[in-house]
């Protein structure tokens, strides 16, 4: 009897596995003939990156070389297309004309890249990355040397982009998302994946939109962007996506979707046609994986060779990233949802970031990023749905520390260990250290351990051994966290530690600083992220870019939030002084957006309250046009300078104190500081502008003036403190100033003037403000912050800026009752 | 996505695009039964809920976004994006009704109804 005739349609990753999987099975069932559009034998195309990147070279990745074929009594086509299939008579038609009769026919057609349908796309240089050909165009072009574009930051785009750097050439990623794999990455990992491609020579260009492919003399020399940039290059990459590769199904009048529609034998709506790979639509999906061919491969196997029930039940999807030296895992529902807990872990000091999705007491998913050794692992019990409840602690550090740790009392553990096993491995600090210095100096507190034998004074990852070490030595004795409280639940620093490691290791983005310092959630929390928000800002003067998702609602909306859900808006009134002019344009506001309620405050300004949000441009556009701008009476930032009239007008004033206060208040507006400050400057000790209740007061005398810090009106009552006394305005401005940036430089988020002061000692903050080159220092530091502050934000919202703050989402809602 | 697969049958309508709300952020859908809330979590899945508090009433669109949760801009109460329930201590304080909502190509659909 003759043996049955298979003809395989693709002679890449699919079509050869599955005969690989079918002569395992049954060798001698099938005359197999294999068609390709390749001129070659069958290789692994997903090392084509390597090859790119001029790791592996082409022999390194055949998987299958002549002889295979030979051996097996296959017959290969390479370099022939497939033209036509005739169902009826059960023949294909191949270029060159060979025909060829079938009683299985498999398509294994792939997918084709997308390209995107820019002007210039047909210009020489401007290339996809699908196949050995053009990875030797992109070589070939890499060897000159000079620019590359590659449009699109998944995975391919980005492996593409690192081996041309490999290769010599520069390269820039143009993503259309904010976040680098956006589909595999959260933002934490997304944002280290970038911070590492950086360091490789990967710049990567996001939430950009490609308009147009410019070139000169038929070859491209650039990307246009929607945003009027144009980035030059001399070779581009587009790795958008793949389609699949449906043509010659669709022609020979197969169901069709988004691919060859299969059931779950892999059979197409022709019983005798079946269809696998990245061809295929299973269920709805379409895969662009290897691992799901791997499974449908087998599947197909076993119908082939007589299970005809066997079946596919789709696949689960695992990622990883082939760029040396950075390791990327992503599986499942790696950013959680409903009813999801997270569990986060971070290395600051090793560069990783593990964040693994508990549904339901199962892995539901995971994003490792730069220690992705238990990816398999975690892949492995998300696939099971095993129940990992009882694994919970110890699930995130891995599998070879919770296997180690499984059924065993934390406690046990501990005291099991031998003296001589490492516990704090930033600075190699064995368990028989801590305990010895435990009992041999009477140490009580972690603080205590730390200072004395480093153990967890680096990264903290070890706290909690050491802590259980202590408690094992000392029982009750063990004294549980003497020093500052963290800043929120995501972290165990205190602000004091935030501040000085922003500083120290030059963290400029809010991701920077809660990977180095190990936050336990993947983005913060409203406690932590606007006090790091400002921390930065205080820091990087001018560098670090504001986050407005990271402020409340009054710094977000430049305006103060009322109880019904209205604003209130206070122009800035420089020392408390106004004119006919501020005062007719306030009043025709006031008239035109029917603002309910006018007010004067305590800190001589006007309040208009009762404002929509949706009118707040408009209505300090009309503020604006009479030259007056945003008060500030919404921020953590320089407020009010309350003045008296001081020695223009009144027979008691000794100095020009409205002269000083709006002087003070034009130098210093716009600032931001760690809560709100409030100036006062009074002519005379009788003090009729309040000063001495002030965050900052100053009272002039006839020798000079008097700076008084510290003073608080509202929660708590304070007189201020005399910090110091100065003879000229220039030096009271100075060191005004420089005791501002101190606090902006030290204080606490939400920690006032009254606060920072006892915390640190007026002697302290007075010793430095005395010091000319310490106070000149400051003054300068401030000066220099309030280039990038003096700005109005007012001004920038009426000219667009923030505006989805202010407008609705949609105003199509009208006729949708409600 | 938190998109809620509801046949199309009802009145759903187009709001927007995902990306026409800041990561972390919120935008507001004024209707004549009250504004809706479409938040964006840092994580890109999106919500909404009625624009009001279940405590006193505060836009829940003005909150900071976090996780999965808001904080009102009034008085601090955390509310659950996916349920409109407040969390925490003040769990049991009620509820922002949750509008049913679909994600179709990047784009936002949310229904009301009546």
């Amino acid at each position: 009897m003759p043996k049955e005739r298979l003809v395989v349609v693709g002679n890449g990753m699919a079509g050869c596995r599955v005969i690989e999987e079918v002569l395992k099975r049954d060798p001698e069932r099938y005359e197999i003939t294999v068609l390709g559009a390749e001129p070659r034998v069958n290789y692994d195309r997903i090392m084509l990156s390597p090859v790119l990147a001029g790791e592996k070279a082409f022999e390194d990745i055949v998987i299958n070389d002549a002889a295979w074929y030979r051996d097996n009594a296959i017959t290969l086509h390479a370099g022939r297309a497939v033209l036509r299939v005739d169902r009826e008579a059960r023949t294909i038609e191949a270029e060159g004309g060979l025909t060829l009769a079938y009683d299985r026919l498999i398509l294994a057609t792939g997918s084709d890249p997308v390209r995107l349908p820019l002007p210039g796309a047909d210009l020489a240089g401007v290339v996809t990355f699908r196949d050995l050909d053009d990875v030797e165009t992109m070589v070939a072009a890499a060897d000159a040397g000079g620019r590359a574009v590659v449009i699109g930051g998944g995975l391919l785009g980005l492996e593409a982009a690192y081996g041309l750097v490999r290769r010599g050439m520069a390269a820039t990623v143009v993503h259309l998302m904010d976040v680098l794999m956006e589909r595999q990455l959260d933002e934490a990992s997304g944002w280290l994946l970038r911070e590492a491609l950086s360091q490789r020579g990967v710049e990567t260009v996001l939430g950009a939109q490609s308009e147009a492919i410019v070139g000169t003399d038929g070859r491209v020399s650039g990307l246009k962007l929607k945003d009027g940039r144009t980035i030059p290059c001399d070779l581009l990459v587009m790795a958008v996506g793949i389609r699949p590769s449906i043509s010659l199904a669709a022609q020979a009048g197969l169901i069709c979707g988004r691919g060859v529609v299969v059931d779950d034998g892999l059979r197409t709506s022709d019983p005798a046609v079946f269809a696998i790979g990245e061809c295929a639509e299973h269920r709805g999906v379409a895969y662009g994986l290897v691992a799901p061919i791997w499974e449908m491969c087998r599947t197909l196997a076993d119908v082939l060779t007589g299970d005809e029930d066997a079946v596919y039940e789709g696949s689960l999807l695992q990622t990883r990233l082939k760029v040396s030296g950075v390791d990327v895992f992503s599986a499942g529902k790696f950013s959680g949802g409903e009813g999801c807990e997270d569990v986060v872990f971070r290395d600051a000091g090793r560069g990783v970031y593990k964040r693994v999705v508990i549904e339901n007491g199962k892995v539901a998913g995971a994003v490792l990023f730069g220690d992705a050794a238990d990816g398999a692992w975690y892949f492995d019990l998300m696939k099971r749905g095993e129940d990992v409840t009882a694994l919970r602690d110890t699930l995130i550090f891995g599998q070879a520390i919770t296997e180690a740790l499984r059924g065993v009392d934390p406690k046990s553990a501990v005291a099991a260990m031998p003296d001589s096993q490492e516990v704090c491995g930033c600075n190699g600090v064995c368990k028989g250290v801590i305990t010895t210095a435990i009992t041999d100096l009477g140490l009580k507190t972690i603080e205590a351990v730390r200072a004395f034998t480093k153990a967890s004074a680096s990264c903290g990852s070890c706290t909690p051994l050491v802590e259980q070490i202590l408690t094992l030595q000392l029982g009750d004795a063990f004294e549980v966290q003497t020093g500052p409280k963290s800043v929120c639940g995501c972290t165990s620093h205190g602000h004091g530690v935030l501040r000085k490691r922003i500083l120290e290791e030059e963290l400029k983005s809010m991701p920077a600083v809660m990977q180095a310092l190990e936050w336990s959630t993947p983005d913060g929390c409203p406690t932590c992220r606007p006090a790091l928000n400002y921390y930065l800002l205080a820091a990087w003067p001018g560098e670090y870019r504001d986050d407005k998702q990271s402020r409340f609602i009054n710094e977000r909306a430049h305006a103060n939030i009322q109880k019904d859900g209205t604003y209130s808006v206070v122009p800035r009134m420089w020392g408390g002084v106004t004119s006919s002019l501020e005062l007719r344009a306030i009043a025709d506001v006031v008239d035109k957006f029917a603002i309910p309620t006018v007010k004067v405050t305590g800190g001589q300004r006007i309040d208009l309250l009762g404002v929509a949000k949706d009118d707040l441009p408009a209505v300090w556009a009309d503020l604006n046009a009479a030259g007056m701008v945003s008060g500030h009476a919404y921020g953590k930032a320089l407020r009010t300078v309350k003045t008296c009239v001081g020695s223009d007008w009144c027979r008691f004033g000794t100095q020009d104190s409205t002269g000083l206060g709006v002087r003070l208040e034009k130098f210093m507006w716009g600032s931001w500081t760690p809560a709100k400050v409030k100036l006062g400057v009074s002519g005379c000790p009788r003090n009729c502008a309040e000063a001495t209740c002030k965050d900052i007061g100053v009272i002039c005398v006839d020798s000079g003036y008097e700076i008084h810090i510290g003073g608080a009106a509202g929660l708590h009552i304070r007189g201020t403190e005399l910090l110091t006394k100065v003879a000229g305005e220039d030096e009271a401005v100075w060191a005004i100033c420089a005791i501002t940036q101190l606090y902006r430089e030290e204080g606490w988020y939400l920690e006032r003037i009254y606060k920072w002061m006892d915390r640190v000692g007026l002697d302290t903050i007075r010793a430095q403000i005395e010091d000319a080159d310490l106070r000149k220092a400051l003054y300068d530091r401030f000066a220099y912050s309030q280039r990038f502050s003096r700005i109005d934000p007012w001004a920038e919202r009426v000219a667009g800026r923030d505006g989805d703050e202010f407008n609705p989402l949609s105003r199509r809602l009208e006729f949708v009752g409600a | 996505m938190n998109a809620m697969l509801i046949p199309a049958t009802g009145l759903w309508t187009d709001v927007g695009a995902i990306t026409d709300i800041p990561r972390r952020g919120a935008r507001r859908v004024p209707t004549p039964g009250g504004d809706i809330a479409v938040f964006r979590s840092g994580d890109n899945e999106v919500f909404a809920l009625r624009d009001r508090c279940p405590h006193k009433g505060g836009p829940l669109s003005q909150g900071i976004v976090h996780g999965r949760s808001v904080t009102c801009p009034l008085h601090g109460l955390a509310i659950d994006l996916a349920s409109g329930e407040a969390l925490g201590a003040d769990r049991g304080q009620g509820c922002a009704p949750v509008i049913p909502l679909r994600i179709e190509e990047g784009r936002i659909l949310i229904r009301t109804d009546g």
